[in-house]
Parts: C-alpha cells; sequence; structure tokens
C-alpha cells in the first residue's frame, strides 16, 4: 500500500484494525458511550463504538439519541477531546524529599503504552496539529506531552453527521482531512452496505493495513465517499467570517458587545476546559506532613480570577476583560504567537456553555458594529 | 496569609479547634484525615479538640480552626477571647464562613423560628441572625464547604507549617467537574446545577453522583448568579425554587443572599410555622 492510497473494509475489518492494533502494543481509544455523551474512552473492537448513536447539540445543550443501523461515527464531537490524553488535567512535574540534609528530587516521565485513537475527527487532528505548535515545536518542549503525541497513531473519522454547533467550513478543518493522520475513515452506509474507505496517510499506517482483511476502494465507494463529505458541509450553517477577524478583534478592545456577554457569562471556565486548543495550566507547589514537596501541574483557565494574578492583584478582575481575553486569544493574539488560529471550529465551547454563549454571534456582533465604543471605556489595569 | 511566623523549631506549634453553631461535621473532616492524623499529632501539639480529647490547654495558640457561626450573646464574646489567644485563626466550613444554614433565620423576621420551634422561647437567649466569624474578628484564612474538604484542611496546615500560601483555588466547580472528565448534568440533562458559581474545592463530588452541586462551598470568586438564576428560569424553574437552591448552606454568603432575594426569597410570605412533634402525635 501505497501513501495516498485507499481500500474499503467492512465492520469486521474495522474489528481487525482495532485488534491490529491492540496487538502491536498501542492503548486503543476511540469515542465511547458514557453518562450520556460520546467521549474518549477505551475501545477494544467496533462495539465499544456509538453503534446507532446520533447527537444533538445546540448552544448549551447536547443529547444523544439511540436508533437503528450500524452506524458508528454518526455524531459530532463530544465533551472531551483527545487534549486531554497528551495534557492530562493534572500532571506531577517532580517529587522532592529531605532526608538529613539530602533532598533527593525526581522528575518522571511516565513510561506508558503508546496510544492509538480510532475515530479522531478532522477538527480534533486540527486542534492536535495547533497544540503541538505550543508544546512541541514551540520554545520549548513539553517532555510529558512530547512521551506520548510522538509515536500516537492517529485513525481518523471523516464527518458525515456535523452538528449545528460545528463550523470547520469556516476555519478550514473538516469535515473532510487531508493530513495529520496515519490512517483515514470515511463511513459509507448506503444500498451498497456498511462500510469504511481507509486512506493511508503514513507508511506506519499501510504497514498496519496490512493485516486487515479489505480491498481496493473502487472509483463507486470513492464517488460515495465525496458525496457523504459534500452533503456533510452543506449541513454546516454555522459561520465565522475570518476574513480579517484578526485585526477586527484587536482595533475593537473597548467595544460595547465585552460588557453585553460579561452580563451572560458566569465566568465558569467550561469554554476553556472543552477547548481542544486551550493548554493553559497552573504550576503549583504542595508540601506534605512528612516533609515531600510535590510540583503539580493542573488545567486553568483564563476566566479564573487568578490566572492574571500579579503582584498586587488579577490584572483582569472584569468578567468582560476574561472573556475578551479568551476571545481575542483563540481568534487574534493566537496568530501574532503562533502564526495559526487558536480556534478549529468544534463547536465544543458552544454546546457546554452551561449558558449558550455562541463565539460565532459574538463575534459577528463585533464586526456588525466595528469600532463602537463603550460608554465608560475600562480604566487602568482593567483597560488591556 | 498574614501570620505564617511560626515558633522557633524546637517547640511544636499548637493547634486548637473551637466549635460555634454547627453540627460538628467540619471538625470531624480532621478526624477523618484517618491516615495523616498521626503524623499531624507529632508534628503539632492538639491543645484544644473536644471530638478528641477532653484535655484543654491554655492558650495561647499558634493556629485556631474555627467551626461554627456566631448564634448568641455569649458566643459573640467566646469569638474574641478565641482571636486574642490566637496566632493564627482560620474559619472552616459554611457555618464559620457565611453563617451556615443556621442563617436561614436572616430571612424571617426577627424570633420567628423561636416561637416556631420552642416550646418556651422564653428560654432561648439567641441573637437575631447567625453571622459568619469574620464579622465579627478578623480572620486569616477561610476554609469553604459543607463541610469542608478533607484534603484542604490538610493543605491549609501544612501550607502553615512550612509557611507557604496554601493552594485553595477560588474558581468554579465546574473546572473541577470537567477536570474529573463529568458529563456536564445542565447540558446534557436538565438538572439544576450551581457548580458554575460555586467556588471549588470539592472536587466536583455531586456532578460525578448525578446530582447538581448544591453550592456548598459557598459562592466562586466572581459569581453571576444572574446569569445562572436566568436560565434555570428558562429550563423551567419556579422562582422560589431557584431561590431555594441559592438559599441553603450558605445562604448567607453574599452573593447566594442577593440571588435568593432576586428570585423572590426563600420563605413563603406567611408566617412561619412548624408543628410539634407532640402536637402532631397527641399526648402519649
Ligand atoms: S474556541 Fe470553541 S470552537 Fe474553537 S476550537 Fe475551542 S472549543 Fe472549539
Ligand atoms: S483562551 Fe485562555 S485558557 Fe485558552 S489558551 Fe488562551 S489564555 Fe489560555
Ligand atoms: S467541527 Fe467539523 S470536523 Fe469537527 S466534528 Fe463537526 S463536522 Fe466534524
Ligand atoms: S462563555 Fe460560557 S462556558 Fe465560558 S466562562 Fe462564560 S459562561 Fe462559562
Ligand atoms: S455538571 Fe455542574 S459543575 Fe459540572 S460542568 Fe456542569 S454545571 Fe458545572
Amino acid at each position: 500500500m501505497r501513501i495516498g492510497s485507499a481500500v474499503t473494509i467492512d465492520a469486521e475489518g474495522l474489528d481487525a484494525l482495532i485488534a491490529t492494533l491492540a496487538s502491536r502494543g498501542y492503548e486503543t481509544k476511540g469515542p465511547v458511550v458514557r453518562d450520556g455523551a460520546i467521549l474518549p474512552g477505551p475501545v477494544g473492537g467496533i462495539n465499544d463504538l456509538p453503534v446507532g448513536v446520533r447527537d444533538v447539540q445546540s448552544p448549551g445543550r447536547y443529547r444523544l439519541e439511540h436508533g437503528e443501523g450500524d452506524a458508528v461515527f454518526s455524531w459530532a464531537v463530544g465533551p472531551g477531546s483527545w487534549k486531554a490524553e497528551f495534557f492530562p488535567p493534572s500532571q506531577e512535574l517532580w517529587t522532592s524529599t529531605l532526608e538529613g540534609d539530602v533532598v533527593t528530587s525526581e522528575a518522571p516521565v511516565a513510561d506508558v503504552a503508546p496510544l492509538a485513537i480510532v475515530g479522531a475527527r478532522p477538527c480534533e487532528l486540527a486542534a492536535l496539529a495547533v497544540l503541538d505548535r505550543v508544546l512541541l515545536d514551540g520554545a520549548v518542549t513539553d517532555p510529558h506531552y512530547a512521551a506520548r503525541r510522538v509515536d500516537a497513531f492517529i485513525v481518523a473519522a471523516e464527518c458525515g453527521s456535523p452538528a449545528s454547533t460545528c463550523f470547520c467550513t469556516s476555519m478550514g478543518t473538516g469535515p473532510a482531512t487531508e493530513s495529520d493522520f496515519d490512517l483515514a475513515l470515511t463511513e459509507l452506509d448506503d444500498d451498497d452496505g456498511h462500510r469504511f474507505v481507509v486512506r493511508v496517510g503514513t507508511d506506519r499506517g499501510a504497514e498496519i493495513l496490512e493485516y486487515v482483511p479489505g480491498s481496493e476502494t473502487t472509483p463507486r465507494d470513492m464517488a460515495a465517499r465525496q458525496a457523504v463529505l459534500a452533503s456533510a458541509t452543506k449541513a454546516i450553517d454555522r459561520r465565522l467570517e475570518t476574513e480579517g477577524l484578526a485585526e477586527l478583534l484587536a482595533r475593537n478592545l473597548d467595544h460595547p458587545s465585552w460588557d453585553d456577554i460579561a452580563e451572560r457569562c458566569l465566568s465558569c471556565g467550561n469554554c476553556t476546559l472543552v477547548c481542544p486548543t486551550c493548554f493553559c495550566s497552573d504550576v503549583s507547589d504542595t508540601t506534605d506532613l512528612a516533609g515531600e514537596v510535590r510540583r503539580q501541574r493542573t488545567w486553568a483557565s483564563c476566566f479564573d480570577l487568578d490566572h492574571s494574578y500579579i503582584h498586587g492583584g488579577p490584572v483582569r478582575s472584569s468578567v468582560s476583560s476574561r472573556y475578551r481575553q479568551w476571545l481575542t486569544h483563540k481568534l487574534s493574539t493566537w496568530w501574532d504567537q503562533f502564526d495559526s488560529s487558536g480556534c478549529v471550529g468544534c463547536g465544543r465551547c458552544i454546546a457546554w456553555c452551561p449558558v449558550g454563549i455562541d463565539l460565532t454571534v459574538e463575534a459577528a456582533a463585533i464586526r456588525a458594529s466595528d469600532g463602537a465604543l463603550r460608554s465608560s471605556p475600562a480604566s487602568g489595569r482593567d483597560g488591556r | 496569609m498574614s501570620r505564617t511566623d511560626l515558633p522557633e523549631p524546637d517547640r511544636r506549634p499548637s493547634l486548637a479547634v473551637w466549635k460555634f453553631a454547627s453540627c460538628d461535621g467540619c471538625q470531624l473532616s480532621l478526624l477523618d484525615c484517618e491516615d495523616e492524623l498521626l503524623t499531624l499529632a507529632k508534628v503539632v501539639d492538639i491543645a484544644h479538640f473536644s471530638e478528641m480529647s477532653r484535655a484543654s490547654a491554655e492558650g495561647p495558640y499558634d493556629v485556631s480552626l474555627v467551626e461554627g457561626s456566631i448564634t448568641t450573646p455569649d458566643d459573640a464574646q467566646r469569638i474574641l477571647e478565641i482571636r486574642s489567644s490566637s496566632h493564627l485563626l482560620v474559619t472552616i466550613g459554611a457555618c464559620a464562613t457565611a453563617g451556615g444554614i443556621q442563617g436561614l433565620r436572616n430571612f424571617a423576621a426577627s424570633g420567628a423560628y423561636a416561637s416556631a420551634v420552642y416550646a418556651h422561647p422564653e428560654y432561648i437567649d439567641a441573637l437575631e441572625t447567625s453571622t459568619p466569624i469574620a464579622a465579627h474578628v478578623e480572620v486569616d484564612y477561610e476554609l469553604h464547604g459543607c463541610p469542608v474538604d478533607r484534603s484542604q484542611l490538610l493543605e491549609v496546615l501544612t501550607a502553615s507549617l512550612a509557611g507557604r500560601t496554601p493552594v485553595i483555588p477560588g474558581h468554579s466547580v465546574c473546572q473541577e467537574c470537567k477536570s474529573r472528565g463529568t458529563v456536564c448534568l445542565l447540558v446534557a440533562g436538565d438538572t439544576p446545577c450551581l457548580g458554575p458559581v460555586t467556588r471549588a474545592g470539592c472536587g466536583a463530588i455531586c456532578p460525578s453522583m448525578d446530582r447538581g452541586c448544591f453550592g456548598c462551598f459557598g459562592p466562586a470568586d466572581t459569581a453571576n448568579t444572574a446569569s445562572l438564576a436566568a436560565h434555570l428560569r428558562l429550563q423551567g424553574m419556579a422562582p422560589v425554587d431557584v431561590s431555594r437552591l441559592f438559599a441553603t448552606f450558605n445562604a448567607g454568603a453574599p452573593a447566594f443572599r442577593h440571588e435568593a432575594l432576586a428570585q423572590g426569597g426563600p420563605v413563603p410570605s406567611a408566617p412561619v410555622r412548624i408543628t410539634h412533634r407532640a402536637e402532631r402525635e397527641g399526648p402519649r
């Protein structure tokens, strides 16, 4: 098999693919149904995937529907993202003990089995690429992130059933994918049966595929794949106008919208924690009664008052300044920092905001009244 | 923390635990630290802790943990004495930090509960309100929760022993909820949850058990209770139910009290009337 070639496999083929990855020592994970949502979890075969499950999403609302049918990828992204596999909510950085006069320190990087993800969405691949630029290819490489990320085997799943919250078409990240995977699946479920087109992205992807029963993809199946993607693209009607967006936000720091959003925003931080690209963390040292010192890194959010705490107090004490930080970082200053958008259009922050605040709507509101000024511009530290 | 300079190493710092109007649950959280209790007893001198020992040493005390709210004239006096004999004073729990569930009486007319609850209210010598310790004396550190979280309690103690700032977040419960991978009850269901406006610290236990957050850690740093209340109303909750959601263990915390009142208040406007068991069951 060559990179770029494709085979068609059936449900048993997908089972065999997962089994082959497991037999190679990979910890196999994929989307599973848990507590009313689809989230990353262990998968040992196709029946662990969300068989016949669909999702219905809107701002502040998420529901699953269990239907008939064999399809396993008829849903969009849920609250969990693959970020947590590589950048866990809490990570021990080092420990240190004092015995007599001797300080002993340890900074272990966990030695865990390599991860194989089966069913990562195109926007999630884009999100991992964004995180890679921050944690892998930036000024400093994060050893914990690198340890699990570098060898991870990625089986993508293109989207046939986007949610109303998805806007990858605006961000150029989906519903199809052309890169950042070892293998990419497109699920087909029509008169010709339930099957998957598998495209090869890397040599090791090709090598694994040798052990999976399938046949070369016919032009008819390729056309069926194109049709699935075309209808998914058509189904996505949420838009974020990206033309000049970074500059638009940068010149509207005193726009009245920020205060309007702050009336609704709970500053709960859910949007940042579900976001597959938010990388902020807090590093804290604790001691125990026996004198052991522990340095931990935990997820943090720019919605925390403590996030901007410097000598004398927080820089962003108002909620409007914190929401502004979040939105301008995602859509504007991320470009200055990492030469890309910090948003991939997955829609998680829209669905999982308890009060349904929608960044596409908020950005559009600012565009609609570009240059408007709030009546009393924030002064002092909170102004920027 | 302003008073971290603890005694010279040859003397173990003394720890005292005090009770005011409360259920003892927070003190019990300290006893509940089974794995750490013996080590703790080695590094500190437990000078006063009625749940553990009758022995009580004279002050001054390096660290005083204070549980409970101020509800009687005597207690209003006693807390002044404890403050003056304590180097570091840490309040523990919803009663001590916000007035507790007994703070509900702050919503009713003066004496309404006493005359409804007690057969002989004339024997009751209570203040009209239940108030947090910080309303009476300067407090060095507040630990929230009903009850407090064991690890936070140990964290405050170990931090004061090491002379460092305790790691106690002021952000929302949602962050702990998402960090532990719980699926949001508000978004994926219709369960009312106070998590977005409640201070973290419990580890988001209730949502992980499919129960909405009850707000037992009190308001988070910048709690937008009005927005959450508006959302719960949209989901179909009656104002009095929203009000009651905010008026529980932390009914006296300003942000929660304000919202409970904005929704019309937790108690019906008719006078409080609680029937006595004897009245209900008749003479034996
Ligand atoms: S900002 Fe929102 S839509 Fe964009 S990547 Fe993050 S969670 Fe997804
Ligand atoms: S949006 Fe906020 S939480 Fe996310 S990466 Fe930026 S500063 Fe950090
Ligand atoms: S945003 Fe696009 S790529 Fe992501 S789940 Fe939705 S349709 Fe798929
Ligand atoms: S935008 Fe929504 S999810 Fe984000 S902090 Fe505000 S209320 Fe929470
Ligand atoms: S269940 Fe409650 S605490 Fe958890 S994220 Fe949702 S609103 Fe927040």
